[in-house]
């Protein structure tokens, strides 16, 4: 009796001997394939994930890995990593600088995933977003040199929407302009046609991977003239209208600048909040409402004024 | 020195040698031949398109679309996916399904020997293991697969990655073959020498949770490896030197008296069908779960002693 009672404590002893160990081995090799799994979410710059793919979080999750989107691009821009490479084991990526996405209007790679970590829902080319052009660097530029390189811009498959050329004053040349490449997030694929065009040695406009492109303001941020279009008025008193000191008969209005006639009838002028640089998201100087809370000028001009 | 010879000899004698006198080379590998014709012939077909422009298969072994209608998936990978929280799109829970379906009726393992390219490895170093004569080497139970199998659940879930997939020399050794096997093959090599050095049958044995998902998907096949004539048993042991899997053999074999059917149930058996081939009994045969009673012959005979 004593000696089974004893059997059966040795028994478990081993038992629980053996799990431990089984936990100790199993549990080293997780800590190791864990902490690699962390740091290979990390995605390189210069690796471009194929469309539709989302957040890089996600798509580590959802892509098995099984290269049936490299086997239907047409053009053969996408590779499986490998293990020795910085990017996930096995998972699609191209690299735009040489060779970008020629963006196909049936995304046959998309089509191709089977299990939707390219999203199927993705089904206009030009709402995908694989990355984001970034004007690196405006040292070396043509366009910011004061050539008319444009070659980003013309090579763009939504030129004059993703990206734009805005013009300055050349104040090297004093006579020339300067007609500078924009990108606008809100249209860029990423498809990276730009970065493959550029003509210089080291391209000065890249492709990213939206999360290292891509600045975010503050949750409570408000962009004030875009809440002031929104509310229809000012939100907040005006700030005291900018008075020019004109000759007889000249006028100066922000935007048009010296002009001959009678001088603008106080209140119709633009406020602080307008855009200092009317571009593309100029919006029309509206009238100011007089009613505004804080009591609008003539209050502000006393100290029982509410602040 | 006649003796010397005499023990060398001995020592040289491999398995299967009294197989191939009593039956022929042919009988005596005929499942091995079958099963490399199977492994390289899936192989080649999923080599064919990158090689020589002939698409009949699409993708790899995690998934693949064959002649452009035949989806097929892996069931680990998307069971990792899965507890990512991502749900798959349709063809891949088509795919998983007939795979799930095929293995449920063949056996699970029979992925292992009839399918995984990691199998060409470990056999290769299982064979000049015994050639070299290599014995012992570190002892781990064969469970640790199991353990495996739920730790890279776990990382799925914890990472919300396939974290599993950053090292997995399964679907990396066939992935590498098909799309480029950049420094994967010191992955395959590392696989190749713990077999050979470090574990018997160590990855496919031991570790690999491929194997182990497969294995607890076949573990109600009707398809199995039975034990029909064990009695004319002549205790050579070709069998169990043979098998990766020896210990699902004894049982059935050996256990007759005490009431054990000749079906080899235990999942861990791949059914590559090579104890058929080394017996030079023949002793094994394929059959069906379903025919397990041990049979009057063998209690019979074993019940005297």
């Amino acid at each position: 009796m004593d000696s089974s009672k004893k059997s059966a404590l040795a028994a478990r002893r081993q038992f629980l001997l053996d799990s431990a160990r089984m936990a100790g081995g199993v549990g080293m090799l997780g800590l190791g394939v864990g902490l690699y799994a962390k740091q290979a979410k990390a995605l390189p710059p210069a690796a471009i994930r194929p469309p539709g793919a989302g957040t890089e979080q996600d798509f580590l999750g959802a892509c098995i890995r099984c290269g049936m989107c490299v086997r239907d691009c047409p053009y053969n821009i996408l590779f499986l990593a490998k293990p020795e490479q910085p990017i996930a084991t096995g998972t699609p990526y191209f690299v735009s600088r040489t060779g970008p996405c020629e963006m196909c209007e049936d995304i046959p790679c998309v089509k191709a995933c089977p299990t939707g970590a390219l999203d199927h829902k993705l089904t206009d080319i030009a709402k995908s977003r694989m990355g984001l052009a970034v004007l690196i660097d405006k040292e070396t530029c043509l366009n910011f040199l004061g050539l008319r390189c444009d070659v980003c811009y013309r090579v763009c498959p939504l030129i004059d929407k993703a990206i734009t050329l805005e013009l300055r004053h050349n104040e090297r040349t004093g006579k020339h302009t300067i007609f500078e490449p924009v990108v606008h997030s809100d249209q860029c694929t990423g498809c990276g046609k730009c970065e493959k065009g550029c003509v210089l040695e080291v391209a000065a406009i890249k492709v990213y991977p939206v999360k290292l492109a891509k600045g975010e303001l503050g949750q409570h941020y408000r962009i004030g003239w875009e809440e002031k279009q929104k509310a229809g008025g000012s939100l907040v008193a005006p700030e005291v209208e900018h008075q020019y000191n004109m000759p007889e008969g000249m006028r100066y209005e922000h935007g048009k600048g010296l002009s001959s006639g009678p001088a603008p009838t106080p209140g119709a002028g633009v406020d602080s909040l307008q855009v200092p640089n009317p571009g593309r998201n100029a919006a029309p100087a509206g009238n100011i409402p007089q009613n505004i809370p804080g009591g609008g000028l003539s209050s502000r001009m006393t100290d029982d004024a509410p602040r | 020195m006649s003796e010397n010879m005499h023990t060398k000899s001995l020592h040289t004698k491999r398995w299967g040698q009294e197989a191939v006198e009593a039956k022929g080379w042919w009988l005596a590998h005929k499942w091995l031949v079958l099963r490399r014709a199977s492994q390289l012939g899936i192989l080649a077909a999923f080599l064919a398109g990158p090689w020589f422009g002939l698409w009949l298969v699409k993708g790899n072994l995690n998934y693949s679309l064959t002649l452009n209608t035949l989806p097929l998936a892996d069931p680990f990978i998307l069971l990792q996916s899965l507890v990512t929280g991502h749900v798959p799109e349709k063809l891949a829970i088509i795919g998983v399904a007939i795979v799930v379906g095929f293995y449920l009726l063949v056996g699970g393992r029979v992925y292992c020997s009839w399918v995984c390219p990691v199998n060409l490895v470990t056999d290769a170093a299982d064979s000049l293991r015994d050639r070299l004569g290599i014995k012992g080497g570190a002892h781990v139970s064969r469970h640790a697969r199991y353990w495996i199998l739920a730790l890279t659940l776990l990382l799925a879930g914890i990472t919300g990655t396939l974290a599993w997939e950053l090292v997995n020399p399964v679907s990396m050794l066939h992935r590498g073959l098909i799309f480029g096997i950049g420094a994967a093959w010191m992955v395959v090599l590392a696989v190749f020498v713990l077999d050979l050095f470090v574990m018997h049958r160590g990855w496919c044995g031991h570790l690999c949770p491929v194997g182990a998902c497969y294995g607890l998907i076949g573990k109600a096949s009707p398809l199995r490896v039975v034990a029909t004539k064990r009695e004319a048993c002549n205790d050579c042991m070709d069998c169990f030197a043979v098998c990766p899997e020896p210990l699902v053999i004894k049982a059935p074999l050996k256990d007759g008296a005490k009431g054990v059917g000749p079906v080899i149930l235990a999942s861990e058996c791949t059914n590559c069908g090579r104890c058929i081939d080394v017996c030079s009994k023949d002793v094994f045969s394929f059959g069906s779960r379903f025919n397990n009673a041990a049979s009057m012959a063998g209690v019979a005979q074993a019940t005297p002693k």
